[in-house]
């Protein structure tokens, strides 16, 4: 497992999709490394959201192919695995938070049992354990363990995106891609949970693609950076870079649009 | 004039190959779903009208039909599907379960062990274990496919977290021949052990949702359960006042409105039969000290 460490964790070549005529994502290609975050900006409608359910397979790619490492070391092309085995990295080795966490979580089970979901899934059959390791990620998105068996309705919106992410983490997954996980929260909530992300992927050594329209949350989050327009990443680079020295006109002009305080 | 106006056991030969086809196929794959195209019975859904398809498929007429609704032989629902039964097929019926080769039941499986011989065919209203978790059809089939069971556990945590133990009485989600989860009809889960590795061939037919499955004889039937919450049967703490079994499943009966009430067996042929095994045995035990 160590001795290909420096070979990327996920490689996506010439993803493209099309909508009939309309245009989701064209030809976009980018490596990905075990511990880096990689932030994908743009507006609304630029094909974020498209590229990220190709990188996990929920969407099916017009022409192009995502290849992922495995934890046997082996690059596999994800359209190329069986369902049962995407289905098995989907819930071990990758996480995916929705903007919308009433799409991410089960409403109707408790918190517990969202956390413990995964665990079940993969083959846990003790209640203790599986309640005591969702205690304890509970405690770690700061979510009080008291509330273990509430249900997600009674959380508020910030709770609910902690309590996603901790569904998602319970397995320690590899790779976890985020779909405007702080959308909708207020400034301080927001402020929060990057704050509690930014642990997180620090402590697990995680791989993440970040989708986000707010570029502090990408500059706060991310190693690298990509802005899409139209469905085409029309410029790449370290974050740090690129959002203070962006080359592309219409990056200067999302950089610009800001609002100064 | 005289012609019958419909055909043996009410549905025609085409419709019962139709059914035979989907019970074949539940029978090579233990526990899965096949679909089959349901009738209109000349009865409500809810009243058994996926049990008495299978039944009107597999009854030939030297079969003996005894059809069961929670343990009873005399209930509404056992009588008017044995009358259906007698009068569309003419079949001999009774109430003794060693007697009968077809049993038709809602919700129970008989105290009496079945043998090879005898045909079990469960009522079943929603025969995908799944649903209330997941309510998409597509997603459920996909994760049967894809044995992904891991929410039917969630279900059971929940109780858990809840009551404090798994609270699932009745519906007692069970995996058939270590492949498919599946839903054996709203039985108590105090029956579930009897489905395992059971003698008799189990049917299961589910009209309004166009579902057969089956048991075969002789699978394994596990109930689902937790290493440290293991599955138990469940039954009420008591012994059945008309003939003293304390090892069957219970009905409570109200006696009157001040709370007094009593337990009996919910399956009246067993107790029936105990209860003359034992006068009988007694009026030998009289006639021994008359002599």
């Amino acid at each position: 497992m160590k001795d290909n460490e420096d070979e990327p964790l996920l490689v996506a070549e010439g993803l493209t999709k099309r909508y009939g005529r309309q245009t989701g994502c064209q030809d976009v290609s980018f490596e990905l490394y075990e511990g880096e975050v990689i932030a994908v900006v743009g507006e609304s409608g630029s094909g974020k959201s498209t590229l990220l359910q190709m990188l996990c397979a929920q969407m099916e790619a017009t022409s192009g192919r995502v290849l992922y490492r495995k934890r046997d070391g082996v690059m596999c092309d994800l359209a190329a695995m069986d369902e049962a085995e995407r289905r098995f990295l989907a819930r071990t080795d990758w996480g995916y938070v929705h903007q919308d966490p009433t799409i991410g979580l089960r409403m109707a089970i408790s918190a517990g049992g969202n956390v413990g979901e995964r665990l079940m899934a993969v083959g846990q059959r003790h209640y203790g354990r599986i309640r005591g390791t969702a205690t304890s990620w509970l405690n770690r998105v700061e979510i009080d363990p008291v509330r273990i068996d509430d249900s997600p309705r009674t959380y508020s919106g910030g709770m609910r995106q902690r309590l996603q992410i901790a569904r998602n983490l319970v397995t320690e997954p590899r790779l976890v891609l985020l779909d405007e996980p702080t959308g909708g929260l207020d400034v301080s909530v927001q402020a929060r949970l990057l704050d509690l992300l930014r642990g997180l992927v620090a402590d697990l050594k995680l791989s993440a693609v970040v989708v986000t329209h707010d570029l502090a949350v990408a500059r706060l989050l991310s190693h690298r950076i990509m802005v899409m327009r139209g469905g085409k990443v029309i410029e790449s680079g370290l974050t740090d870079q690129v959002l203070d020295d962006p080359r592309e006109p219409y990056t200067q002009l999302l950089v610009a649009s800001i609002l100064p305080l | 004039m005289t012609a019958p106006a419909y055909n043996f056991a009410y549905l025609d030969e085409q419709t019962k190959r139709m059914i035979r086809r989907a019970i074949l196929k539940a029978v090579a794959i233990p526990g899965y779903q096949v679909p089959f195209a349901s009738r209109e019975m000349p009865m409500p859904y809810g009243w058994g009208t996926g049990g008495v398809q299978v039944t009107a498929a597999v009854l030939g007429p030297d079969d003996i039909l005894k059809v069961i609704d929670q343990g009873a032989d005399d209930t509404t629902n056992a009588v008017s599907i044995r009358k259906f039964f007698i009068k569309t097929a003419g079949v001999r019926t009774t109430t003794e379960t060693c007697e009968a080769t077809v049993i038709q039941t809602r919700h129970r499986v008989p105290e009496t062990p079945l043998s090879e011989k005898q045909i079990l065919v469960f009522q079943v209203p929603i025969p995908e274990p799944l649903r209330f978790l997941e309510p998409r059809e597509t997603e459920t089939r996909r994760m049967h496919a894809l044995a992904d069971y891991g929410l039917m556990h969630v279900k059971l945590y929940e109780d858990i977290a809840h009551y404090g133990h798994i609270a699932t009485a009745y519906a007692y989600p069970v995996k058939v021949d270590g492949r498919y989860v599946m839903d054996p009809s709203p039985t108590p889960k105090f029956d579930n052990p009897k489905m395992d590795g059971c003698a008799a061939l189990q049917l299961f037919g589910a009209g309004r949702e166009k579902r057969i499955y089956a048991v075969p004889p002789h699978t394994s039937v596990v109930s689902l359960d937790f290493d440290d919450h293991p599955f138990e049967p469940y039954r009420l703490d008591g012994a059945c006042v008309l003939c003293g079994a304390d090892d069957s499943y219970l009905d409570e009966v109200i006696t009157d409105d001040r709370g007094a009430r009593m337990f009996v067996c919910s399956d009246t042929d067993f107790c029936a039969g105990r209860r003359s095994a034992a006068s009988s045995a007694e009026g030998l035990d009289a006639e021994r000290r008359r002599d």
